[in-house]
C-alpha cells in the first residue's frame, strides 16, 4: 500500500448531537487527531451517510479511517470497508447510554467522548490492512487415525464431500471395538430391541469408496507441518515408512476397556463367571449370539441368571479408579440383559445401578427392558464371591437401606472407557505412569508429541464451548478419545470433527484463521532481528503454533495460529505484532488520552477488556443503560493474554491512577476462547507487583477481574468500586512527567 | 396360613414379582417403576407409611413377600391420586396399591387391626346385602367395633347430631330392624356374580 490517508467520521445520529459537543470532537479529530479529512454526518451508518465514506475511499484514496459512532459490534454490514483499515471509537453504547443524562455528568461525558475520539485517531494510524499470510498451504487431503466406528464415520463423510481421504488403522482389520460387538443399542425408532451392528456396511463403503485410502497395520512415526501442509510418515508393522502429505488430521484413536483385573473385590480377574461387558460380546459372538446357550464358564453350566453391575470402576470418589461416567454402560447392560431375556424370558437378569444413565432415546429402550421383564434395583455391589458354581453378589439397596445380597451364575462388570490420548505432554517423561503411553501422533512440535488433554486424559480442548475442538490448528479429535461415548454419539462426533477438518484445510488454502477468529487474515509477524531468544513465545502459545529452528530462533507457522496474539502479550521486547493488532496500536491510544492533571479530581483507569466477553457485556451494560464511572476508558483486547506488560507501565508511566484487566475465567472450568489466554494474563500480572513497587505505586492500582459476557449488572459495579478505590488511594504521583 | 397363601408360596418361590404381576390388581406394571421416588414424595399421607410405594415396589422386586403383603402401608392410601399424575412411568399407583391390600386380605395376610381394612369389610358386606347402603347400621357397627362400652361412649357422644338428624328426618330409627332394599336385589346379585367370574377370567388368561 502507498501513502497513507487518513479520515475520521463523527457520527451526529442516535442522540450523540444532543449530548456531545460533535463540533468539538471534529475539532480535536483535526487538531489532535491529524486526521487529513474529518466529516460530520446526521446518520452515519444510513445508505448516505456510508457512501459519503466509500466516495472518499475511492475518490480522496482515503486508506484509513476512524469513525466515532456505535460500538464495533454495531451496524458491522453498514460499516464494512474492506479495503481500507478502520478504528471505531464507541460513543454510543461506551459514553451516551452509560453515562447519566442530567447536568453534573455534561463536563465528565465530554470528556470521554474527546478522549475515544483521540484513541481511535491513534489506533488507526498504527494499523496496516491484512494481507494474509503469503505462506499458505493447498493440501486438502484429510488423515483419519483410527479405523472403528468414529474414524470410518469421518472417512465417509469427508470422503462424501469430495475430499481425498486417508484412514491409518492400527490393527490388521478396520471396524475397532464395533467389530466384536454382537448387537448395538438401536439408534432408530422403536428403540426396543438390540439391533446389527452395521459395521459390515460401513467398512464395506469405506473400503469402497474411490476417494478412501486405507492403510492397515500401520501408525503415525512422525507428524510435521500445519494445516495445509502436514508430512505425515506412516509406519507399516514390516517397518516401512511412507510419507503422505495431508492438509487437516482427524483423530479417532478410540478407548481401551478399564482393566477387570483392577477390580478384584467384584470377583474381576479372580473369578471365572465374572467378566465385563466387552467379555460377554465376546462370548457371545463365539456362542453365535444366543444368549440363552450360553454356558458358564467355570463349569460349562446352565445360566440361568445374569447379574449387571454398573459402574464398575467408574464414578469412583476414591481415586483408585475411573472418577467420570462413560455414558454408554447402562444402555449396554441394558442391551446385553436384553440378550438373555429375548433369548429365554426364564433367565433372570438384574441390572444393579447407583443412577440409570440412558442418554439418546436410552429411556424408551430402558422401558422396553422393563417390559421384557429385567430387574432393575438400585443398589451399590460391594463385593462378588464364588457361591458353588454361581456368584453371591454383596450390595446396599438404596432403595430399602439395608445390605443385601444376590446370587447369579454370570456376573457382568460394566467397566468404564480409558482414552487412547497418548502422551500427556503436560506431564514429565518420569510421570507418566508405570505403563509409558505410546504417542498417537508424534507431532514434531516444538510442545509435544501429541495433543494437549483437558481432564481425565482426555483429548479435547472444552467439553461444552469447543466440541472436536483441540488445541492444535487443523487437527480434530473424534470419538471416545474426547469424552466417552456410545456408537451412535461417536458417529455423530466423527461427522462434526469431519466438518471441522474441512473448514481447517479451506482457511488454510486462503491463509485465515480457524475458530474462534474465523476468517481473521491477520498473523502475527515478528521482527527477529530484536529476537532475544528468550523462548516466551514458544512456551506460552496455547496452540502450539510456533516451533523453534536450528538457531533457536521462533518458527511461526500461521496455519496453526488461532490469531490470539499471546505471543505478542509474551514478548518482553514486543517483536511480535499483527498488521492490526500490535503493542503500538494499543499504547498509542494509551497516550493518546488528555491527561488531566493531579489536582483535578478527575483520575483515569485504564480498562483492557477482552472482546469476546468483557467487552460485550460492558456494551450490553450500555444498552441496558447501566451507568458506570466517566473515569474509565476502555481499550478491546484480543485476549488478555495478548496484553504485553508494556502497556501497563506505558499507562503508570503516563500518569494513568489504575488498570483494570477484564477476561474470561481460568483455570477449572475455564471460559478463555484461547484457552491459556487468560490464564497467561493472570500469571504474568502476578509478577507486576514488583513493577509498580519499583515505581513506587501502590499494588492496588493493577487489578485483575474475571467476567463472563453474561456481568450485565456487575460489570458497572465491577467498575464503580474500582474507581472508588483508586479515589480513596488518591491520584497517581507520577502525572506530568510523562 | 391360609390354603391359598400356602399354595401361591410353593408355587413361586421366590419370584414375589411374577406372584404380584399374576393375581395383583395392576400388578404387571409393578416392574415398570423406574424408582425415582415422585410418588412417594407426592403422598399427603407419605409421612405415616412404613413403607411408601417407591419402596413397596422394589421389596416386591427383591422378593419381600411376607413384608409387603404383612405391612399396612397400601392401606394407609386414600385414593387422591396425586401419585398417578405424576408418575413419570405412567403407573396406576392407587390400583396397585388398593390391588397389593385386596390380595394380601384374600390370603389372609393383612394386618388383623387395621381401620381401613375393618371399614372396607364392613361397607362391602353392607352394601352388597341389599344393594343399598344402610347408613344407621353402617354407622352403628363401626361405633361397636371396638366393643360395647366403646359403642355407647360414641353414641353418647354424637347424640345430639343424631338428635338433629332425626328432627329433620333424615335418620329413621326403623332402619334398624328391616332397611329398604334397592328395586331388583336380584339382579345386583347377578352382576356381582358376573364381575367375580370376569375377574377370576381376568387373572387365569395371564397364567
Amino acid at each position: 500500500m502507498s501513502e497513507m490517508k487518513t479520515a475520521a467520521y463523527i457520527c451526529q445520529g442516535c442522540g450523540i448531537s444532543d449530548r456531545l459537543n460533535t463540533k468539538q470532537m471534529v475539532q480535536i479529530a483535526q487538531k489532535e487527531g491529524k486526521m487529513q479529512i474529518v466529516r460530520e454526518h446526521a446518520f452515519l451508518c444510513n445508505a448516505e451517510g456510508v457512501q459519503m465514506i466509500r466516495d472518499d475511499i475511492e475518490k480522496e484514496a482515503v486508506t484509513h479511517i476512524m469513525i466515532a459512532a456505535c460500538s464495533r459490534r454495531a451496524k458491522t454490514e453498514a460499516f464494512n470497508f474492506p479495503t481500507v483499515s478502520m478504528a471505531r471509537a464507541n460513543i454510543r453504547e461506551g459514553v451516551l447510554w452509560s453515562q447519566p443524562e442530567i447536568e453534573a455528568a455534561v463536563e465528565v461525558t465530554q470528556d470521554m467522548a474527546d478522549d475515544y475520539v483521540r484513541m481511535g485517531c491513534a489506533e488507526v494510524k498504527k494499523m496496516k490492512l491484512p494481507e494474509g499470510t503469503p505462506n499458505k498451504a493447498q493440501n486438502k487431503r484429510i488423515l483419519v487415525v483410527g479405523g472403528g466406528v468414529s474414524g470410518l464415520t469421518a472417512a465417509l463423510e469427508s470422503a462424501e464431500a469430495g475430499y481425498e481421504v486417508l484412514v491409518v488403522e492400527k490393527q490388521g482389520e478396520l471396524g475397532g471395538w464395533a467389530r466384536q460387538l454382537w448387537k448395538r443399542v438401536p439408534s432408530k425408532s422403536p428403540y426396543t430391541d438390540p439391533v446389527d451392528t452395521g459395521i459390515s456396511e460401513l467398512i464395506a463403503k469405506v473400503t469402497q469408496h474411490s476417494r478412501i485410502k486405507v492403510y492397515l497395520n500401520s501408525t503415525i512415526a512422525q507428524t510435521d507441518g500445519a494445516p495445509g501442509r502436514f508430512q505425515v510418515q506412516i509406519a507399516t508393522e514390516s517397518g516401512a515408512t511412507t510419507t503422505e502429505e495431508v492438509g487437516a488430521i482427524v483423530q479417532a484413536s478410540g478407548f481401551t476397556s478399564y482393566d477387570i483385573n483392577k477390580l478384584p473385590e467384584l470377583g474381576g480377574g479372580k473369578i471365572q463367571n465374572v467378566v465385563d461387558q466387552a467379555g460377554l460380546e465376546r462370548m457371545l459372538v463365539a456362542a453365535g449370539g444366543q444368549g440363552g446357550a450360553l454356558r458358564r464358564p467355570s463349569d460349562g453350566g446352565e445360566i440361568k441368571s445374569v447379574a449387571f453391575i454398573q459402574c464398575a470402576g467408574q464414578r469412583d470418589e476414591s481415586g483408585k479408579h475411573l472418577p467420570y461416567c462413560s455414558g454408554h454402560c447402562c444402555n449396554t447392560s441394558i442391551k446385553q440383559a436384553m440378550y438373555f431375556k429375548d433369548a429365554n424370558p426364564g433367565i433372570d437378569t438384574v441390572v444393579m445401578y447407583t443412577d440409570l444413565r440412558t442418554p439418546g432415546m436410552g429411556e424408551d429402550f430402558y422401558r422396553s427392558a422393563q417390559n421384557k421383564g429385567v430387574t432393575f434395583t438400585k443398589g451399590k455391589a460391594s463385593e462378588v464371591v464364588t457361591s458353588g458354581n454361581s456368584c453371591d453378589i454383596k450390595f446396599k439397596d438404596l432403595i430399602l437401606n439395608e445390605d443385601s445380597s444376590i446370587q447369579a451364575d454370570l456376573v457382568v462388570l460394566a467397566t468404564g472407557q480409558i482414552p487412547n490420548s497418548g502422551v500427556n505432554i503436560e506431564l514429565a517423561e518420569a510421570a507418566q505412569g508405570e505403563t509409558k503411553p505410546i504417542s498417537i501422533l508424534n507431532l514434531t512440535y516444538r510442545q509435544g508429541k501429541d495433543l494437549p488433554q483437558l481432564k481425565h486424559g482426555l483429548t479435547d480442548s472444552h467439553f461444552i464451548c469447543f466440541p472436536y475442538e483441540t488445541r492444535r490448528t487443523g487437527i480434530y479429535a473424534a470419538g471416545p478419545v474426547r469424552r466417552p461415548m456410545d456408537i451412535a454419539q461417536a458417529m455423530e462426533d466423527a461427522t462434526g470433527a469431519a466438518m471441522k477438518a474441512i473448514q481447517a484445510v479451506e482457511n488454510a488454502s486462503l491463509g485465515r484463521a480457524a475458530h474462534p477468529r474465523s476468517g481473521d487474515l491477520s498473523f502475527p509477524i515478528v521482527r527477529l532481528e530484536g529476537c532475544t531468544q528468550c523462548k516466551r513465545c514458544t512456551v506460552e502459545c496455547p496452540f502450539g503454533a510456533i516451533d523453534e529452528d536450528e538457531k533457536r530462533y521462533p518458527v511461526f507457522n500461521e496455519s496453526r495460529c488461532r490469531r490470539c496474539g499471546t505471543c505478542m502479550g509474551a514478548c518482553p521486547v514486543r517483536v511480535i505484532s499483527f498488521e492490526n493488532y500490535s503493542p503500538d496500536s494499543v499504547g498509542s491510544q494509551i497516550k493518546a488520552v488528555d491527561m488531566p492533571d493531579e489536582f483535578s479530581e478527575k483520575p483515569r483507569i485504564l480498562v483492557l477488556a477482552c472482546e469476546n466477553d468483557a467487552y460485550p457485556a460492558i456494551d450490553m451494560a450500555g444498552m441496558q443503560r447501566n451507568v458506570y464511572s466517566a473515569f474509565v476508558r476502555i481499550i478491546p483486547v484480543r485476549c488478555l493474554g495478548s496484553v504485553n506488560t508494556v502497556w501497563i507501565t506505558d499507562a503508570l508511566n503516563g500518569g494513568w491512577d489504575g488498570v483494570m484487566m477484564m477476561g474470561c475465567k481460568h483455570g477449572e472450568d475455564y471460559q478463555c476462547h484461547f484457552v491459556k489466554g487468560s490464564e497467561l494474563a493472570n500469571y504474568r500480572m502476578s509478577k507486576i507487583d514488583d513493577t509498580l513497587k519499583q515505581l513506587g505505586l501502590e499494588t492496588e492500582r493493577v487489578a485483575s477481574f474475571e467476567v463472563a459476557i453474561t456481568d450485565i449488572a456487575r460489570v458497572p459495579q465491577l467498575i464503580n468500586d474500582y474507581v472508588a478505590k483508586i479515589q480513596e488511594i488518591g491520584m497517581s504521583p507520577m502525572k506530568g512527567f510523562a | 396360613m391360609s390354603e391359598l397363601n400356602t399354595s401361591t408360596t410353593e408355587k413361586y418361590h421366590n419370584n414375589f414379582l411374577r406372584e404380584v404381576e399374576e393375581n395383583v390388581e395392576e400388578g404387571e406394571w409393578v416392574k415398570m417403576c423406574m424408582q425415582c421416588g415422585v410418588c412417594s414424595g407426592s403422598c399427603p399421607l407419605g409421612a405415616h407409611w412404613a413403607h411408601p410405594p417407591q419402596e413397596l415396589f422394589m421389596m416386591i422386586r427383591a422378593g419381600k413377600r411376607e413384608a409387603v403383603l404383612s405391612s399396612d402401608s397400601m392401606w394407609m392410601c386414600t385414593s387422591c391420586y396425586n401419585c398417578v399424575v405424576r408418575c413419570p412411568r405412567k403407573l396406576p399407583i392407587t390400583g396397585i396399591m388398593h390391588g397389593l391390600a385386596s390380595y394380601a386380605n384374600k390370603l389372609g395376610m393383612a394386618p388383623k387391626i387395621q381401620p381401613t381394612r375393618d371399614f372396607s369389610l364392613q361397607f362391602w358386606k353392607n352394601c352388597t346385602r341389599t344393594g343399598r347402603v344402610n347408613e344407621l347400621r353402617l354407622t352403628l357397627g363401626l361405633y361397636f367395633n371396638d366393643g360395647l362400652m366403646a359403642g355407647i361412649k360414641k353414641g353418647w357422644a354424637m347424640r345430639n347430631i343424631g338428635l338433629g338428624l332425626l328432627k329433620a328426618g333424615r335418620l329413621n330409627p326403623f332402619e334398624l330392624f328391616k332397611g329398604h332394599s334397592c328395586k331388583d336385589q336380584q339382579g345386583i346379585q347377578a352382576m356381582l356374580k358376573k364381575a367375580a367370574e370376569i375377574e377370576a377370567r381376568r387373572k387365569h388368561s395371564t397364567h
